[in-house]
């Protein structure tokens, strides 16, 4: 049967499995009148039938899924001719693979012999014997497990409590996915840096000022080594971190205030809105934005003031930037402010207060922390924007806290490290991996750094 | 739900007032029982026809005068022509059925409604003299000389001290520090919280418990040295000697300031005010002295009301 099919056999099963527990447990009792005999409402009855109906067979269905391929060729390099089993394992590989290829009826490498041919049958014999195990084994599974789920039902059995634990389960399960996809990442990511400190040194690549990965693709290539300060990287994050905060920052506060506690609700059901268009612009978009029309609109007003401006610069990529980011900060911000009591408010206006002493004297104060987390959140997807970056600000690694200079970012250099074609260990690929690990740990000191603040203040107004 | 809650609060709280001895007015529901011959038996449809108080709502010295005063939420009707003197230094109760309009008078007081978009008001409050809906007059400088105290304490997340100084640092009303401290000093002092909180001003207001938070409201208040203070149920979150406590205080606070007071006890109407307006679905039913209202009142709702048969 085929995987599709059975799945939903297995589904069809569950389904008469719920109706079969259902009906048995009304049953027990003598009838639906009867229900408060249950310790359970009947449904839960059925979701315990169905569910051990489900499990067991999906269990299976799961195991069989991932081991099968290896079981299975296995078997077929068992049955090859000796000469052929003890090649070495690239070649046995190649095969094997081959073998795989002449089964699914695709094109072969090399000429196809009996032998080959042969072992292309043994495979889909397999292949076939082994969908017809699961097929029974799965189905039987899932009947039984039923069976002794319905014959477990009796009036008092507690199938509220066993639902409830195993919906506890898969909770539990659903949750340590992300957490356990994390640690992944993360391990992954260190690693692969580890790897590239053991090529060039950690003090070189944290400390050193000079940022050019080029090297040599073959060994006998004349090129150069390479240099990896990523100094340039760390301050030209920063310079258009900066320049964006400085535009986000006060533009999105502002307008959630305004927006909070001045605007008419016609007023705010309008710019509400609007302000969520903007946050949900690709930013590619801005992307070209930046490039197009406000880094030459920098330029020619630099040169106006006859500052040298280069046509890709840090001040063009961190104006656009920031403006993406205003909707963040504004709308985190509104939030904080429209969390500050109602109390708060009438208190401070009681007292004589105008709308901003009280906005400025009381509510600011009282949703700082919400205010604070906000613009954290909005400097990590700072670090993190490439975009932007990369087609208005340049790739031109520059050490300068010049805003006119054309300066890159540490996500801009991992996108064009790893565009490249050189192996995957060579240093500049790795490089790739010690910046990422630089940009989780910073943006990890953030969310730690905020959410210290945040709890600071939370013991302070509460 | 909120109502069910506050209606809940407020029997527990007159329960315990009615068994403490030192009630020195008599109880309230026996003597209007006596005296239910005198009652005035006007129906509720004609007195929404005339508009009608009874009673005296002018006073010997009055210093805010309502006049016919409506107040509409949209199409509610809230308040209806109410006209009600108050005078310089008197403790004026507010009582009435939950939604009676007792809150939205109140705030009129202050210009308070100006803040919830669906309100309008029309009709003439002066004080001293001065009409405080008039375009020249100044919303904001009119709630320093009418203070208000609110049903929950709501301390500002800032210490003690912040709290109080609060109203003299933006009205300017000290030239230095020294000032200052004195004002917060005073204000802590008159609000009978000074011995409880003079070690540790620094710590901040929301630590305090609810009978002392509202007690640094009413400092925080009386900081900004206001004529009039309105207070909207300023005890129903309170225990029975926090409540008494913030009774004493408007005892003599009354000796400077005009109270007006909203308040669902009827033993705290009795025990703390001169005067009681009974209000009834947006209409002002009757005002009269308390000793009058609570032993003889003369309208039948207000006889109804305290007599425990609406509310
Ligand atoms: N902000 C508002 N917006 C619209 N209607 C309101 C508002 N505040 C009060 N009302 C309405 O005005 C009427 C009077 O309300 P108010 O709060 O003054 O009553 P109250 O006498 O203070 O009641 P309570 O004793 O329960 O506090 C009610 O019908 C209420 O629904
Ligand atoms: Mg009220």
């Amino acid at each position: 049967m085929q995987g599709t099919t059975l799945i939903l056999v297995i589904g069809a099963m569950a389904i008469a499995a719920y109706y079969m527990g259902r009906s048995r447990s009304v049953a027990l009792v003598g009838g639906p009148t009867q229900g408060t005999a249950l310790h359970s409402l009947p449904g839960y009855y059925g979701y315990f039938t169905a569910i051990w109906c489900l499990l067991p067979a999906l269990a299976v269905l799961l195991l069989w899924v991932l081991l099968e391929p290896r079981v299975i060729v296995a078997l077929v390099v068992q049955g090859l001719p000796e000469a052929q089993r003890n090649l070495p394992p690239g070649e046995l590989n190649l095969l094997v693979n081959n073998i795989q290829n002449l089964a699914a009826g695709d094109a072969v490498s090399g000429t196809v012999d009996a032998s080959l041919q042969d072992a292309a049958n043994r495979f889909n014999e397999y292949k076939v014997l082994s969908r017809k195990i699961l097929t029974v084994l799965t189905l039987g599974l899932g009947g039984l497990g039923a069976a002794i789920a319905w014959r477990r039902i009796r009036p008092d059995f507690r199938a509220r409590n066993r639902v409830e634990q195993i919906v506890l389960v898969a909770l539990i399960a659903a949750s340590s996915i992300a957490i356990f996809t994390t640690i992944g990442i993360v391990l992954s990511v260190l690693f692969e840096a580890i790897r590239f400190f053991q090529k060039v040194p950690a003090t070189e690549f944290l400390f050193g000022l000079n940022w050019s990965p080029q090297t040599a693709i073959r060994a006998d290539q004349v090129g150069s080594s390479g240099s990896f300060g990523a100094v340039p990287l760390f301050t030209g994050t920063l310079l258009i971190t900066a320049i964006a905060m400085l535009v986000a920052v006060p533009v999105g506060l502002m307008t959630a205030i305004y927006l909070a506690e001045y605007s008419s609700r016609r007023v705010r059901g309008i710019a509400k809105p609007l302000l969520e268009v903007l946050a949900g612009i690709p930013t590619v978009v801005y992307g070209f934005f930046a490039a197009l029309t406000v880094a030459p609109w920098v330029r020619r007003a630099g040169e106006s003031m006859g500052l040298e401006v280069a046509s890709e610069s840090a001040l063009a990529a961190g104006l656009v930037m920031g403006i993406m980011i205003i909707p963040l900060v504004s709308s985190l911000s509104d939030d904080a402010i429209n969390a500050v009591p109602s109390a708060m408010r009438d208190g401070a206006l009681g007292l004589g207060s105008t709308r901003s002493e009280t906005m400025t004297r009381v509510i600011l104060p009282a949703a700082l922390p919400g205010i604070v987390g906000g613009i954290l959140l909005a400097v990590s997807r700072a670090i993190g924007e490439t975009m932007i970056v990369v087609m208005a600000a340049g790739l031109a690694a520059n050490l300068t806290a010049n805003p006119f200079e054309a300066v890159t970012t540490v996500t801009v250099q991992i996108v064009t490290l790893l565009v490249g074609d050189q192996e995957f260990d060579s240093a500049k690929t790795l490089a790739a991996f010690a910046l990422g690990l630089v940009l989780f740990v910073v943006t990890l000191l953030l969310n730690v750094i905020g959410l210290n603040v945040v709890r600071k203040y939370r013991e302070q107004y509460d | 739900m909120r109502m069910a809650h506050m209606t809940e609060s407020n029997v527990t709280e007159n329960e315990v007032m009615a068994s403490q001895p030192d009630v020195d007015v008599a109880d309230p529901v026996d003597t209007a029982a006596a005296a239910t011959g005198v009652a005035v038996d006007l129906p509720e449809q004609q007195l929404t026809e005339l508009g009608a108080t009874v009673g005296e709502v002018r006073c010997a010295d009055p210093y805010v005068v309502a006049e016919n005063v409506n107040v509409h939420y949209g199409d509610n009707h809230a308040i209806q022509n109410v006209t009600l003197e108050i005078s310089k230094k008197e403790v004026i109760a507010l009582i009435g059925p939950s939604g009676c309009g007792k809150s939205t008078f109140l705030r009129c007081l202050n210009r308070m409604n100006d803040s919830i978009e669906s309100a309008r008001v029309t009709g003439r409050i002066t004080l001293g003299g001065q009409d405080i809906y008039s375009k020249e007059f100044d919303p904001v400088a009119l709630r320093a000389r009418v203070g208000m105290v609110f049903q929950k304490p709501n301390p500002f997340p800032k210490s003690i001290y912040d709290n109080v100084a609060y109203g003299p640092r933006i009205h300017g009303l000290a030239n230095d520090r020294a000032e200052l401290d004195d004002i917060v000093h005073n204000s802590l002092e008159r609000a009978g919280l000074l011995k409880e909180v003079k070690d540790r001003l620094d710590e901040p207001g929301t630590g305090l418990s609810g009978g002392q938070q509202q007690r640094l409201c009413i400092a925080r208040t009386i900081a900004v040295n206001p004529e009039v203070i309105l207070m909207d149920e300023p005890c129903s979150a309170l225990d029975p000697i926090a409540t008494a406590r913030i009774e004493d205080l408007m005892d003599e606070l009354s000796e400077d300031y005009a109270i007006v007071i909203v308040t669902h006890s009827m033993q705290q109407a009795a025990r703390v005010s001169k005067r009681v307006a009974y209000f009834h679905l947006g209409l002002l039913v009757e005002v009269d002295e308390t000793d009058t209202i609570f032993t003889n009142p003369r309208h039948k709702l207000t006889e109804d009301y305290i007599t425990g048969r609406i509310g």
